[in-house]
């Protein structure tokens, strides 16, 4: 069976800043990072291997360096990635990326069945959390969003058992394979990855799929395939703070103003 | 009185085959260990052993060092009696008397000296063991060996008395015609006189074979036990590290290559040695934070698991075969423990204190290495260290955008090739840490005061990556080591002041391995030139620091030796010098913070930091004074765990400047 880990570079946003008068994401010098949340897929998909045995695969849709994290995933110890790139890949939405990663895994499923796909919960650039449930719509996979726990896998009647994290509660669902995960960070701590592992992996060969390869129609992708457009982005304005009583001379004083003030906000509860 | 050679002989034969086929044995487990260049310099190698091995500097400098001192001497002088009896036991013809005479006297008269001396020394030596035992004997571990020194006392005693016996006998019988040049033997002879005349052949006889006797056995018996480092000692002084081991070797990444060392042959052949040389003084543990505070480490251990594994696992590595005893893994003989491992500070107290140069701290960097760059285990605290230092350069994650903020209320200039002089570093804790900004922001106006020409690369600036090589994680520090020196070669950097130890070392020593000459500085050295040069003028007295008092960062003491620089600048803004602790300058102890131990919880035992706050207490400071950013933390952390809140922290650059107010 072959796991399927989705992940995605991105900019390391606490890095970003954005243009006052442009209003765009000035994203010159700013280092790429994994997305943080597909770590947490990653490391669940290696488990999976550690487990049972199951191959792993790691697919990332992006510009040609997007290279670089699928050899992040490499030096964890995945067995096989796919770089999705094409130029008119480029510009997608969640509708269109998520076309172009279905694909892509049905046509590894030609190969090999692919009974575990597992994405971040969302990006921490585009923070969506649709391209998942995209995914496993076009495959038809049972969708199992803000897993924080893998409670059981049956192999024999192919069903998955995870818990989801949801406001306030969990909640402990079944589903029959092949299964669609996206993951929170609290399911897993990430691996760190040894050197000989590290060092093979800048040799491995990281296959890359355009869309010669995918054939999709042009109007189902990219900038064309893409319904969402952005209309502005902007950091919204942030009060500044002030500075009440008086900590050095009267601290009892000052604590219980602070804690007037934050009750009558309604940020703390008593 | 010589008995007969006939059954002499076979014996001394025997003993001399036992005695070369154990060293050899030895001999043969060292050159396990991988190679490595010790041949450097043998004029400074040569000064060494004759400083520590055969001066014993470190052995005195203890008060009761004196006494091995003595010990040691004896030994070697009464080298040329103990050869002269063993030759004329199979040679009879063979002896001192073919020297001509004045010399034969001189050296009788000598060997009854040292002699008397050596049974002195011993029956103190006895006595401390019995009666005063220093406390760090005080473990199961040394008590449970100490057999071992009571019988190598025992044999010199008997060594001793059996000299005495015999040429006591000879000078009664009237054999010696050098008896006025034995004072002792001659006193023993009158003795041995009043009982029985009849007896003295007998007696001599007896105390021939107890002296024959108790040499072979001491012979043979001493590759087997710690007195091995009577051989050992000597070549381990003179292939000790000829600079301080404060950095570690480079490691060469390429594929198939193993990194750091998981089985003992992977140890270097000098490692190994280590292990025969070990006295088991037990000084590196007496002076080690950890071992203090209650952690599993203790470098002496350390050493003797080494020597320990290798003893089991060497014969079979040498048969072709695989190792069956650990060297990283559950407690057991020959097994280090992660645990153990993990708990190093890398102070170097271990290094600065023992007395035939061993090098415990590197080892447990090499096992390190091997846990974080084969393995990936180590204490989960470590994994957002190394992922936060490869992807943002800082241990803490931290935006570098933010790396200026420290000097968002004061002009300062980027640094310019050609127009800058000095590159102020300002270092990780001093870019992010809210504390220590405060002394990046004194140690900027001191250099304005002075006006000195200084810059920063900004936003540019990286981690020197410190932690990581400590930690282990070479890999990662070998990437960002290239792009430090890249990017100071490429601005033209040239000298370079800093504010933290760690950083401090870190481009001084580390880099050379780079190929990065530097002109290092640590601010309370350039601080303390600026001073003694004029160029900065203390408007002020500071005088409401009250009794200040200085620790000793362990990267700035002990592994650079800048002791005086810190406390002269005090003494220069104070008006007097600083209070000094109980264990102060080399002997200083650490923080608990060095060695990547900063970014890891600490839950064994009690805490280094407080133990040395504790310290620091007794002297009742008003103000105690540190010069980096490690020790800042952890003494403002530990005075708040000891509800200390009316004692302060200041770096030196914080009193100077609050004298330039
Ligand atoms: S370097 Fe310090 S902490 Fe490490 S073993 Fe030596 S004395 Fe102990
Ligand atoms: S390693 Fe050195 S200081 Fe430590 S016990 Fe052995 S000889 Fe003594």
């Amino acid at each position: 069976m072959l796991v399927v880990a989705c992940i995605k570079q991105v900019p390391d946003t606490t890095q970003v800043q954005i243009d006052p008068v442009t209003n765009t994401l000035v994203r010159e010098g700013i280092p790429f990072i994994v997305n943080p949340y597909d770590t947490h897929a990653l490391e669940e998909a290696l488990r999976f291997k550690d487990r049972f045995g199951f191959r792993v695969a790691a697919i990332s849709m992006g510009p040609p360096n997007s290279e670089a994290t699928l050899r992040k995933a490499l030096a964890l110890g995945v067995d096989e990635t796919i770089l999705l790139s094409d130029r008119c890949f480029g510009g997608a939405d969640t509708l269109a990326t998520s076309n172009v990663l279905a694909s892509a895994i049905r046509r590894l499923q030609e190969q090999e069945e692919v009974g575990i796909v597992i994405c971040g919960k969302q990006t921490i650039d585009g923070d969506t959390a649709q391209v998942g449930p995209g995914i496993a719509t076009r495959l038809g996979f049972s969708q199992l969003t803000l897993v924080d726990r893998i409670e059981h896998l049956d192999r024999e009647k192919r069903t998955i058992r995870v818990r989801r994290k949801l406001e306030g509660r969990h909640e402990i669902v079944e589903a029959p394979l092949p299964a669609l995960l996206t993951v929170v960070r609290e399911l897993n701590r990430p691996r760190y990855p040894s050197v000989p592992k590290r060092l093979a992996s800048q040799e491995t060969e990281v296959k890359v799929w355009s869309n010669d390869v995918l054939r999709l129609d042009v109007n189902a992708i990219g900038l064309k395939g893409s319904p969402t457009w952005v209309n502005r982005i902007f950091s919204p304005e942030r009060d500044k703070g002030e500075i009440i009583g008086d900590g050095v001379n009267d601290p009892v004083a000052t604590a219980n103003l602070l804690i007037d003030r934050l009750l009558s906000k309604d940020l703390l509860a008593l | 009185m010589q008995p007969n050679p006939t059954v002499f002989t076979p014996l001394l034969i025997a003993a001399l085959v036992f005695f070369a086929w154990s060293c050899y044995r030895r001999f043969s487990l060292v050159t396990l260990g991988r190679g490595e260049d010790r041949f450097q310099r043998l004029d400074l190698r040569v000064w060494d052993m004759l400083l520590y091995a055969f001066g014993q500097k470190r052995v005195v400098a203890k008060p009761f060092g004196i006494n091995h001192f003595v010990i040691f001497w004896s030994f070697v002088i009464l080298l040329i009696a103990n050869g002269e009896f063993l030759i004329r036991g199979v040679f009879p013809a063979v002896s001192l008397a073919l020297l001509p005479p004045s010399l034969r006297h001189a050296l009788l008269l000598a060997f009854d000296a040292i002699s008397l001396l050596t049974l002195v020394s011993i029956a103190l030596a006895v006595g401390r063991r019995l009666f005063f035992p220093p406390s760090y004997l005080n473990t199961p571990y040394v008590k449970a060996r100490s057999f071992e020194a009571f019988l190598i006392l025992a044999f010199i005693a008997l060594l001793m008395l059996a000299y005495f016996g015999l040429h006591g006998a000879e000078i009664a019988m009237g054999e010696e015609e050098a008896a006025a040049w034995m004072p002792v033997s001659s006193f023993v002879a009158k003795v041995l006189l009043a009982p029985h005349s009849s007896l003295l052949i007998p007696v001599a006889s007896f105390c021939w074979w107890v002296h024959a006797v108790v040499l072979l056995a001491f012979m043979m018996f001493l590759p087997h036990s710690k007195h091995m480092h009577i051989l050992t000692a000597i070549p381990n002084c003179f292939f000790a590290s000829l600079g301080k081991p404060n950095t570690q070797p480079r490691e060469e990444f390429t594929r198939g290559s193993r990194y750091g060392v998981s089985e003992v042959q992977e140890f270097t052949w000098k490692d190994l040695l280590d292990g025969f040389s070990c006295t088991e003084c037990g000084r590196c543990q007496n002076a080690c934070p950890a071992t203090a505070t209650g952690k599993p480490l203790n470098p002496r251990q350390v050493v003797h698991a080494i020597k320990t594994n290798l003893f089991v696992n060497g014969p079979l590595i040498q048969k072709g075969g695989k190792p069956i005893v650990p060297l990283i893994g559950e407690e057991g003989e020959g097994t280090n423990t992660e645990d153990t491992i993990w708990a190093c500070t890398t102070c170097g107290a271990c290094l600065e204190a023992c007395p035939v140069l061993i090098e415990q701290m590197p080892k447990i960097i090499k096992m390190r290495r091997h846990l974080v760059e084969m393995e990936s285990q180590f204490p989960e605290e470590l994994l957002n260290l190394f992922e936060n230092m490869e992807q943002r350069s800082n241990p803490w994650g931290i935006a570098p955008t933010e790396r200026t903020k420290w000097c968002s209320t004061m002009e300062v200039k980027p640094f310019t090739a050609g127009e800058t002089e000095y590159l102020f570093y300002v270092g990780c804790a001093g870019s992010f840490d809210s504390r220590q900004k405060h002394v990046s922001v004194a140690l900027a106006t001191i250099l304005n005061e002075a006006e000195v020409s200084w810059g920063i690369l900004g936003k540019e600036e990286q981690c020197c990556g410190d932690s990581l090589r400590r930690l282990g994680n070479e890999y990662v520090f070998d990437k960002m080591a290239r792009e430090n020196v890249r990017l100071f070669q490429e601005k033209g950097i040239k000298k370079v002041i800093t504010q933290c130890p760690h950083c401090f070392s870190t481009l001084k020593n580390d880099y050379k391995q780079y190929g990065l000459e530097l002109e290092v500085v640590h601010h309370s050295e350039l601080i303390n030139d600026l001073l003694k040069a004029g160029k900065l003028n203390l408007s002020q007295k500071v005088t409401d620091l009250g009794r200040v008092l200085f620790h000793d960062s362990c990267y700035l003491g002990r592994h650079n030796d800048v002791y005086e620089a810190p406390r002269e600048i005090i003494a220069a803004a104070t008006g007097a010098p600083p209070v000094e602790m109980e264990r102060t300058r080399n002997n200083s102890f650490c923080c608990g913070a060095g060695g990547g131990r900063m970014w890891m919880e600490e839950f064994i035992g009690t805490r280094i930091n407080l133990n040395r706050v504790e310290e620091a207490l007794r002297k009742n400071p008003d103000t105690i004074c540190v010069a980096c950013p490690y020790c800042m933390t952890m003494f403002e952390d530990g005075l708040k765990d000891k509800l200390a809140g009316q004692t302060r922290v200041r770096d030196v650059a914080e009193v100077v400047a609050e004298g330039l107010r």
